[in-house]
């Protein structure tokens, strides 16, 4: 089964890069660029994992990710964030919140795909599939 | 972090009045000789509990009893109550308690008034220091936290961080996947062009940024030379008053400018206008200006009022008042040693104030033609073209058979674009190596930090 993935992130290229290579990778991908309306777009598409960038307009990737922490219906649900190179304390202040693993700012994309494909697969993988397509 | 700094100050003046610093002297003196408050009180003849408000500074005391507690105490009356060197005194203090844990050996605290009678010299260099480690340390606590949050540069290196992410994946997959449809790979060079367009933009506005902090530093962290410059520059590198009235208006400018309460500035500022009355005593401004308007304000057309000085007309080029119809002229001295004495600048031509600018700048190949004025079309990495008249002259001569000083001028003007450059060849030169963007520039020293 496909697996979906949600990326938030507001920066045109670099979305449509990752895009790119899920897409290559087999994936099936939605984008979202507003931090405001993330949740709202996480129950809409019910993702199997969520690339959450930090810095969004309007509001924080960690303010996310706290939300979907304490949401029964999300707290499980894998997220990977994207962190700028040097934001220690953002990078710590994610994982404290639960996120699976992060990546920092500029990443490979291998090293990209591979973290995504090994949670996935530890999660079992496409088992959570559904919702609105 | 500079408001700290002024209450530290205030509290080691604000302790020197008379009886606080009489009932610390007391106290720290007793405790030196293991006396108890009780010891001490019962032998001078008064009650512990008097005694315990005289040490904590709640009781002003003289006469008699001062005298006794002094007998007491084995010290003479005045080191218990001068005023005078309070301030030494309460430095002293603070320097020993701040330093003991790095010390070896125990300072005598019940001994600073000895060390600040007989050695007043000593004291007053250690009080000087222990003022100048608190400004330091507060200085660097300012810089080191402008550094960690300054909103702009923060924001600046995410903008940064996410063209080069954005890149690096573009590229990548550009890279990796050979048999790309047409029409993703026009996408991804698209965006490629439009990232590197972006990261360009974003990392001159942090140069920008960085540049326009250094001018606004505070007096604290200025330089004579950077106050007299702010002065010139306040002034448009103009001063109507010297003008008019010649050397007898200095000292009411450099009154009105602002940080000439530094001796260094004030005397610095003071050298620099004088040269520039000197200036304008050898070449009156409105005659000056009338012919340099009549020949397109070309210096080599202005030669003849110099009477042999070309270094003169660049610098009165580069004094006339800043008008609309006058050219925007920038100038640089330098010594010798290529140190830059003087500089007024312009847009879109970096002369660095603290070490050395583009070794290929006429301004420097001038020293090893000393006499020799020279006129050249200077290309900058950013596109920009300068005209650049530059020439190395004595400053002073030392004697028979001896070498002058020299200094070099230069005087920079940019170039129209539409402006024909004759014959001449432009000279590719850059802002100094740091920030040179050249790649195999023979003249280069140091590795930029651009590539």
């Amino acid at each position: 089964m496909t697996n979906r993935i949600l990326l938030v992130e507001d920066e045109a290229n670099i979305l449509e890069a990752i895009t790119f290579i899920l897409s290559r990778a087999g994936m099936e991908v939605r984008s979202h660029g507003n931090g405001a309306t993330a949740l709202e777009e996480v129950k809409r598409y019910a993702p199997d994992l969520i690339v959450l960038d930090v810095m969004l307009p309007n509001r924080s990737g960690l303010d996310i990710l706290r939300d979907l922490r304490s949401d029964p219906a999300t707290e499980a649900l894998p997220v990977v964030m994207l962190t700028a190179k040097g934001q220690a304390k953002d990078r710590d202040t994610a994982l404290g919140l639960g996120a699976d693993a992060y990546l920092t700012k500029p990443f490979s994309n291998s090293e990209m795909l591979e973290i995504l494909k090994h949670i996935l697969a530890e999660r079992g993988t496409g088992v959570k599939g559904g919702g609105a397509g | 972090m500079v408001q700290r700094n002024i209450t530290e100050e205030s509290k080691l003046v604000g302790r020197s009045t008379a009886p606080a610093l009489t009932g610390s002297r007391i106290r720290q003196r007793r405790s030196a000789l293991g006396l108890r408050q009780a010891d001490l009180a019962k032998a001078v003849d008064i009650s512990p509990s008097y005694l315990n408000l005289i040490e904590h500074g709640r009781r002003r005391i003289g006469g008699k009893l001062l005298i006794d507690i002094a007998r007491a105490l084995s010290v003479e009356p005045a080191t218990l109550s001068s005023g005078a060197d309070a301030t030494v005194f309460d430095a002293l203090h603070k320097a020993a308690s701040d330093l003991r844990p790095a010390l070896g050996a125990e300072p005598e605290l019940d001994r600073i008034d000895e060390l600040s009678g007989r050695f007043p010299g000593w004291s007053g260099v250690l009080t000087q220091q222990q003022k100048r480690i608190i400004a330091l340390e507060a200085m660097i606590n300012s810089l080191q936290d402008r550094f960690a949050n300054d909103p702009v540069l923060a924001e600046a290196m995410h903008e940064i961080l996410s063209s080069v992410a954005a890149i690096r994946s573009t590229a990548d997959i550009l890279v990796r996947e050979p048999d790309l449809e047409m029409q993703w790979r026009a996408r991804f060079h698209r965006n490629l062009h439009e990232e590197a367009e972006r990261l360009s933009l974003r990392a001159t506005q942090m140069l920008r940024h960085f540049e326009q902090q250094g001018e606004s530093q505070d007096s604290s962290v200025s330089t004579a030379q950077e106050t007299v410059e702010a002065m010139f520059d306040a002034a448009g590198h103009h001063f109507p008053a010297i003008e008019l009235d010649g050397a007898t208006a200095i000292e009411a400018v450099i009154d009105r400018a602002a940080g000439m309460e530094d001796r260094a500035a004030r005397d610095l500022a003071l050298d620099w206008l004088r040269a520039y009355a000197e200036d304008a005593a050898r070449l009156p401004l409105a005659e000056f200006a009338a012919e340099a308007r009549k020949v397109g304000y070309d210096p080599a057309r202005l030669l003849h009022m110099g009477q042999g000085d070309v270094a003169l007309i660049l610098r009165r080029l580069a004094a006339l008042p800043p008008q609309p119809d006058v050219p925007e002229f920038g100038l640089a001295i330098c010594d010798a040693s290529g140190a830059l004495l003087f500089r007024k600048r312009i847009n879109g031509f970096s002369i660095p104030r603290f070490g050395a600018g583009c070794p290929i700048w006429p301004l420097y190949t001038a020293l090893s033609r000393p006499m020799t004025p020279s006129v050249t079309v200077l290309s900058m990495p950013n596109g920009l073209q300068f005209h650049g008249w530059a020439v190395a002259q004595p400053r002073a001569i030392m004697g028979f058979g001896q070498q002058p000083v020299v200094n070099a001028t230069m005087l920079l003007r940019l170039r129209a674009e539409d402006e024909s450059a004759g014959s001449k060849e432009d000279l590719p030169i850059g802002p100094g190596c740091h920030v040179c963007p050249r790649e195999g520039c023979t003249a280069r020293r140091a590795a930029s930090v651009l590539t």
